[in-house]
């Protein structure tokens, strides 16, 4: 089989198929249980004070 | 030891620069070598007089330096991008402004990608790596990465964008668009943006926190993607090592799919991608809440990265691209609408409890502008990439009107605000120097984008349908200079809304001027005297 034609075919079925399993995997990953908790978290981390600026030894 | 290597490096470059410009084949390669010859000679000074001082500088604190010549340099770049702008605008209305005696250098069609290398790559570039060096740092709780790598980036960013400018004007260009630098020049764009994945990956791997902030998944997408875009489509081959012209690799209608996966990809990945990047960070910041939905973020982001690459054949209806590629293509610019119009809403509902501040803060109100004009564009776009639609609109003035509603709305807006947020913090001010100012530029800006777009609307739907109108015997009607002519008025209004546009750019530069001078102005409360 031409190189063309190989990999024509496996991009539109297994490499299709492999993205969308991957991109509904990570919709669901992000419904996970306990991620409302990290992600409130995580959301803060632009407002949080203490890292407005940056000194040696208390970097966190 | 490492300085004692850079002089040799430098004085390599400087050599080689000059053997170059004499050797070279055309102006702008010649010029381009004495460009490089002198920059490697000034550094090479530079490094020299800077040999032995032991290097007293600071490392605790965020590495801010180099955000505020990024910050200076996006309000250069900015004003030059837009007056270019403006004057091939009324280039079109007024074809002597072309300036006979100055042919070929001032002709529009080398003017053109001035302007839109000087708005995108310029403006928006340096908008871009300034405000990704602020944000992962201030996400991640540790400093730039890699020491002066991101001074190199900077100056070497800013290079390639003098190299890039001189060259339009000069007749150097590989005709793709948005992609016009030749060879070297994309070579050198190469090292430069591997260095800024370097500071920018380096600085993640160092990180305080635990968890990456999404604006950092924003930013790194953008980085990556470009590096990506960027080596495929600049491949080709140098017609000689002495000269600035060369050729494509890919050709015919595979150059054009490569052309317009890439230049489509620009779009998704540097113009909307990274300053997705800017809007979760600035725009939380601002409103002083954290972003509505960090779920929806994370889907906006993975939504964006798996169908934007696909959108490229869009630009290529009715042409010798296969009709699956094109519906392909179209298909997907229609999905996109809808984590575009996530993304927008994830941004305006983040104000929610804080609307009062659209009435008091300037900011706050160029953020919303932003992310409407972001929805509007995104909702357009995909409208257009229907076949049907495409056959109307395509090679008209609606095309023109339709970037320049994305670019001026969502990607200046959102870096005007970025720009007042960051001068105060970075030079040590309360707050700008005038309000009122953001206000006015508020406001001449948005009413130059509402000319400009509306009168691209009316100009492109116009041609679009002169194009076609036939007679009873299928003759067509309308010859190509009768669309140019009825386009006349519409021109001179687009025109009037760059010179808005270019006005609040300017009264944004002076205001900025004043906030790094310093002190902000004091108004006098009313019924007491003047001291």
């Amino acid at each position: 089989m031409e190189l063309y034609t190989f990999l024509r075919h496996l991009a539109d079925s297994w490499v299709l198929l492999a993205m969308t399993l991957f991109f509904l995997g990570v919709i669901a990953w992000v419904f996970r249980p306990g991620s409302r908790k990290i992600h409130d978290e995580i959301s803060q981390i632009p407002l949080r004070k203490d890292l407005e600026t940056l000194t040696k030894g208390d970097a966190k | 030891m490492f300085n004692t290597f850079k002089l040799i490096l430098l004085g390599l470059i400087a050599l080689l620069a000059a053997i170059a410009a004499n050797y070279g084949r055309d102006l702008a390669y010649q010029v381009h070598a004495i460009i490089i010859m002198l920059v490697a000679s000034g550094t090479f000074i530079y490094v020299l007089r800077g040999f032995d001082d032991r290097p007293q500088v600071d490392h605790s604190g965020y590495m801010d330096g180099v955000i505020r010549y990024g910050a200076i340099a996006t309000g250069f770049w900015g004003v030059v991008g837009f007056l270019v702008g403006t004057y091939i605008a009324f280039q079109l209305a007024f074809p002597v402004l072309n300036l006979e005696f100055a042919q070929p250098f001032t002709n529009f069609g080398r003017l053109r990608p001035l302007h839109t290398s000087s708005v995108i790559f310029a403006f928006g570039g340096n908008a871009l790596i300034m405000s990704s060096f602020y944000i992962v740092q201030r996400t991640c709780g540790s400093r730039l990465w890699g020491g002066n790598l991101a001074w190199f980036v900077f100056w070497g960013y800013n290079l390639f964008i003098v190299l890039a400018a001189t060259g339009y004007v000069l007749g150097s260009t590989q005709s793709k668009e948005y992609a016009e630098p030749e060879w070297y020049v994309d070579i050198w764009l190469t090292v430069v943006w591997v260095a800024f994945l370097l500071v920018f990956v380096g600085t993640l791997f160092t990180r305080k926190e635990k968890h990456i902030y999404v604006a950092n998944w924003f930013l790194l997408s953008f980085i990556v993607t470009v590096a990506m875009l960027h080596i495929v489509n600049n491949l080709s081959i140098p017609v000689s090592i002495f000269g600035s012209k060369s050729v494509q690799v890919f050709s015919g209608v595979q150059d054009a799919m490569v052309q317009w996966w890439y230049g489509h990809n620009a779009v998704g990945f540097f113009l909307t991608a990274g300053f997705l990047g800017m809007m979760y960070y600035f725009v939380p910041k601002q409103a002083g809440r954290p972003v509505y939905s960090y779920k929806l973020s994370i889907i906006h982001f993975w939504a964006l990265i798996f169908l934007y690459i696909w959108a490229g054949p869009h630009h290529l209806h009715y042409t010798a691209l296969p009709d699956w590629a094109t519906t392909l293509g179209m298909v997907f610019s229609i999905i996109l609408w809808m984590p575009s119009w996530g993304g927008m809403i994830n941004g305006l509902m983040t104000l929610q409890g804080a609307w009062d501040k659209l009435r008091t803060d300037p900011i706050i109100r160029m953020m919303v502008a932003s992310l409407a004009f972001y929805g509007m564009s995104t909702f357009e776009g995909p409208m257009m990439s229907i076949r049907a639609v495409n056959s109307l609109s395509h090679y008209t003035d609606w095309t023109i009107g339709h970037v320049h509603s994305g670019a001026l709305g969502w990607n200046g807006m959102i870096t005007f605000a970025a720009l007042y947020f960051l001068t105060p913090r970075l030079w040590g001010r309360e707050r700008m120097y005038s309000v009122a100012a953001i206000n006015w530029h508020f406001w001449l800006a948005t009413i130059g984008i509402v000319l400009y777009a509306s009168s691209m609307w009316v100009s492109g739907i116009m041609e679009g349908l002169m194009w076609r109108e036939v007679d009873a015997q299928g003759f067509l009607v309308n010859s190509f200079a009768d669309t140019v002519a009825a386009k006349h008025p519409m021109y001179v209004v687009r025109a009037l809304g760059g010179v808005m546009y270019l006005s609040g750019g300017l009264i944004m530069v002076w205001n900025m001027w004043m906030t790094i001078r310093g002190g902000v102005r004091v108004t006098a409360p009313v019924g007491v005297p003047a001291e």
